[in-house]
């Protein structure tokens, strides 16, 4: 084949890739500019502190499902983390090859692969019906489950990135290896560390299916957490599949409110670590 | 304070690998002395044996016995001896989550020392005796890796020596370093023999015969000879030794 | 002479000497580790249970079954099983090649500095939850399917079964086109994981021979990162059949099997998702959740063959996206 031919052929192929990419980027402006124009004509100080009004009636706020998505991801996350991160370093400084650790990653990625309303159903089966009713604490718990697998391997993939030297400086000074995992290894990784558990944050703040059946849902404020409570993503979902005009809007400004909540914390996340890692 | 230390048959298998073969040999007290061979000859493990950082790689195993000072290494907790034999490495590596300050006193403050006082008379002293005080003194809370690398190597003496070993093992300690760093981490060992017995393991035979009062010459996994530095180097026993410092073979 | 014995056996002696802190270090570690594998063992164990009522009564002729009827009791999970098939490969024979290109463009092609930026930019294309392209999928893009792009469609290719029938909007099409949206991501970046970890000696064989830059991608990267992409579009596909909001809000939720991708339908997620809470006895309740194991049973397999693959050219398991 000729030499013109190739080179015709290769500007070609590589222009279909910037075709490509481009194409890749218009959903994301399409979704983020309707969001940002009809969220912000529908976001205004009442939407974040009033409850709730009835069959689209004008005035009400999604004050409850902030607060509930809020309270939901704490709970999330005071499990998640910990978990998450106690068995990241059982994996990378305990035991990285025995049966166990292979079966933990094994369920690890099980775990994340699991689409989230399977979670929803787990949780509804052994926490809702066992407790006889919806509540914050069996929504938290889902979410939990979720956040686990992430910080997981988050976690692995920076204790991992600790090098091996740093360990055995700290061996070498006679400290003891809980003490060296601990105050040094941990510490070390830590950036990297804290930007998973924020990914995971973001990502979990945004789940809708698991919390259908655990949460529930609520148009008043829970008044503990063994009650069905409001999130944002559920009360947006209610509100968009609604007949009222006004409740739709309400669900283009909390789409707004979620997506800043999660672009933030994504942004914050990347461009802490990135100033590490160079 | 337990200085001499005497090694007889180690043996030392990494995997199923065995790199040390029966090693015999008295260190002396407050000397320095040169470990040298080819790359893979077993002085990096034998170092490690000392320490009983070998152990902590798995799939490792180790036979025969060391006496620091008439006892047993192998009769106390490992992490209780690595206080008495303190370990300077090849890339220096200090702490990075740590300042200057807080590194050097890492192996005491981690181990319980809460006084204030000790700590920075601690730090200032080890700092001092690694050449390295006047250099950092005003910026002693900066991150322990905004040192040049000498400094750094530095750093990591001053950190060992504070947890006041009595013996230092030293694995290749210049070997990333330029020239000049290179000189003043010699002239630091030359002015801690006094206090320390100092095992330094090397690749570079000009620099054990600048340093070392008794040089050991390894060669797959066997001690070969070992004797004063001058008899080493200028009229040694066996023709392996000899080919090796006359270069026949690096 | 006294020997000394191995690193296991003298650690067997000092266990005594460990610090207390230490050991509770370790254990305490070790029990969450273990915690984490009893929880996947336990999920797939109260799924089964909960099921069981379901697979007893209706046996295999469960997945072959085409009515759903609550009313009369009588389960099957045709149709939700065809709908979540039409609108995942839907997804995949769109979003594959993009997300292909976007990989190929990013790795091979960008500068560094446009590299960050569109791979960010890709990233929040990941980070947007579902519910809210669901918000976009019912008030954007299915007017604009139903008014522009499904008469455009019938115009055009309307001799075709798939593109006949009334154009609603909400539909197959509408699901497998969001599908799309939401999958590209992961399958840009773990084929660009894979292809990053092409080594540069193949590049450069295949330059110094000549060779332009597409040839090169051509003959170097994509064949040596093949196994690598295959894993990524899989694990694409597996998102894309569990995925829930999105979809339940544009699909139509209409248990019926038709061929036009214009006729609603219903997804295993989606039925899951809306009749759940209305489940009133516990037949209906263990049917919702026998379709919710049938969908982990298919994503599970799914994900362990996919990070196999992208293993198998990484060489070492793979993170990230999922």
């Amino acid at each position: 084949m000729n030499d013109r031919l190739r080179k015709y052929r290769n500007r070609m192929m590589l222009g279909i890739f910037i075709v490509a990419t481009l194409t890749a980027l218009i959903p994301l402006f399409g979704i983020l500019g309707y969001v940002v124009k009809n969220g912000l004509s529908a976001l205004n100080l009442e939407f974040f502190i009033n409850l709730p009004k009835a069959m689209g009636a004008p005035g009400g706020g999604m004050a409850n499902a902030i607060v509930g998505t809020l309270i939901m991801v704490l709970i999330a996350s005071l499990i998640g983390i910990p978990v998450g991160i106690l068995t990241a370093i059982y994996l990378t400084e305990y035991d990285r090859t025995s049966w166990l650790s292979i079966g933990v990653r094994f369920a690890t990625d099980v775990l994340t692969g699991i689409p989230s309303i399977i979670v929803g159903i787990v949780i509804y089966t052994a926490v809702v019906l066992k407790m006889g009713h919806f509540s914050a604490l069996a929504g938290g718990l889902a979410l939990a489950i979720i956040m686990i697998p992430l910080i997981i391997r988050s976690t692995e993939e920076m204790l991992k990135l600790v090098s091996h030297s740093i360990r055995e400086a700290g061996y070498a000074l006679g400290i003891s290896k809980g003490r060296t995992i601990l105050k040094i290894v941990l510490p070390t990784a830590a950036k990297g560390i804290i930007t998973g558990a924020m990914l995971a944050v973001a990502r979990v703040s945004g789940e809708t299916a698991p919390l259908l059946f655990t949460a529930l849902g609520n148009q008043y404020w829970a008044r503990s957490l063994n009650e069905p409570i409001a999130a944002l993503p559920v009360q947006i979902y209610q509100y968009a599949t609604s007949p009222y005009k006004e409740w739709h809007q309400q669900a283009w400004a909390g789409s707004l409110v979620l997506i800043s909540l999660v672009v933030i914390l994504n942004l914050i996340a990347r461009l802490a670590f990135r100033s590490r890692s160079n | 304070m337990g200085q001499s230390l005497s090694v007889s048959n180690l043996e030392a298998w990494y995997g199923s690998n065995r790199t040390l073969k029966g090693i015999n040999m008295e260190i002396s007290p407050k000397q320095v002395t040169a470990i040298i061979g080819p790359s893979g000859c077993g002085k990096s493990t034998f170092v490690r044996c000392i320490n009983r950082m070998h152990e902590t790689l798995p799939g490792t195993k180790v036979k025969g016995e060391i006496l620091l000072d008439g006892e047993s290494i192998y009769d106390q907790d490992p992490v209780a001896l690595r206080k008495m034999v303190g370990m300077v490495f090849q890339k220096a590596n200090p702490f990075p989550s740590m300042s200057i300050y807080d590194n050097v006193v890492a192996g005491l403050r981690l181990n319980g020392m809460k006084n204030r006082q000790t700590l920075h008379a601690s730090a200032e002293k080890s700092l001092r005796m690694a050449a390295l005080w006047d250099e950092v003194k005003d910026r002693l809370n900066y991150s322990g890796m905004s040192l040049s690398g000498g400094q750094q190597q530095r750093l990591c003496i001053a950190r060992a020596l504070a947890v006041e070993p009595s013996v230092l093992l030293m694995d290749e300690p210049a070997s990333a370093l330029d020239p000049i760093a290179t000189t003043h981490i010699e002239e630091l060992i030359r002015e801690l023999k006094e206090n320390y017995t100092i095992l330094i393991v090397t690749h570079n035979m000009q620099q054990a015969a600048r340093i070392a009062d008794s040089t050991a010459f390894f060669l797959n996994g066997e001690l070969v000879e070992h004797g004063p530095t001058s008899e080493i180097f200028t009229n040694p026993h066996d023709k392996r030794t000899e080919d090796y410092i006359t270069g026949r073979f690096g | 002479m006294w020997k000394a014995k191995g690193s296991e056996e003298m650690s067997k002696k000092y266990k005594l000497t460990a610090s207390l802190g230490d050991k509770t270090l370790r254990l305490l570690t070790l029990l969450m580790a273990i915690s984490v594998l009893v929880l996947m063992v336990w999920m797939g164990w109260r799924m089964l249970d909960s099921a069981r009522p379901s697979i007893d009564k209706f046996g295999f002729g469960f997945v072959t079954g085409r009515q759903w009827d609550p009313v009369k009791e009588q389960f099957g999970a045709l149709p939700f099983i065809y709908g979540t098939i039409v609108t995942s490969l839907l997804a995949l024979i769109i979003a594959a090649p993009i997300g292909l290109g976007v990989a190929i463009f990013l790795n091979e092609m960008a500068a560094s500095g446009v590299r960050s930026v569109i791979a960010f930019l890709v990233e929040m294309l990941a980070a947007i939850p579902s519910v809210v392209y669901g918000l976009w999928g019912i008030f954007v893009l299915a007017p604009w399917l139903r008014e522009t792009v499904e008469p455009g469609l019938a115009k055009l290719l309307g001799f075709i079964p798939l593109f006949q029938g009334t154009p609603l909007g909400f539909g197959m099409l509408a699901g497998g086109l969001i599908l799309a949206v939401m999958i590209l991501p992961t399958i840009a970046a773990i084929s660009g994981e894979v292809m990053a970890a092409v080594p540069n000696e193949q590049r450069e064989a295949a330059l110094a021979l000549g060779a332009t830059k597409w040839e090169m991608i051509r003959i170097a990267v994509l064949p040596y990162a093949k196994s690598g992409i295959l894993g990524g579009v899989m694990l694409g596909l597996g998102r894309a059949l569990g995925e829930t909001m999105a979809v339940t809000m544009v699909i139509g939720n209409r248990p019926d099997i038709l061929s036009s991708l214009f006729a609603p339908a219903y997804s295993m997620a989606a039925v899951i998702a809306n009749e759940f809470t209305e489940a009133t006895y516990d037949l209906y309740l263990s049917a919702l959740v026998e379709i919710g194991l049938i969908l982990f049973g298919i994503t599970l397999i799914l994900n362990v063959f996919a990070r196999l693959l992208v293993w198998s050219v990484a060489r070492g398991p793979k993170g990230g996206i999922s």
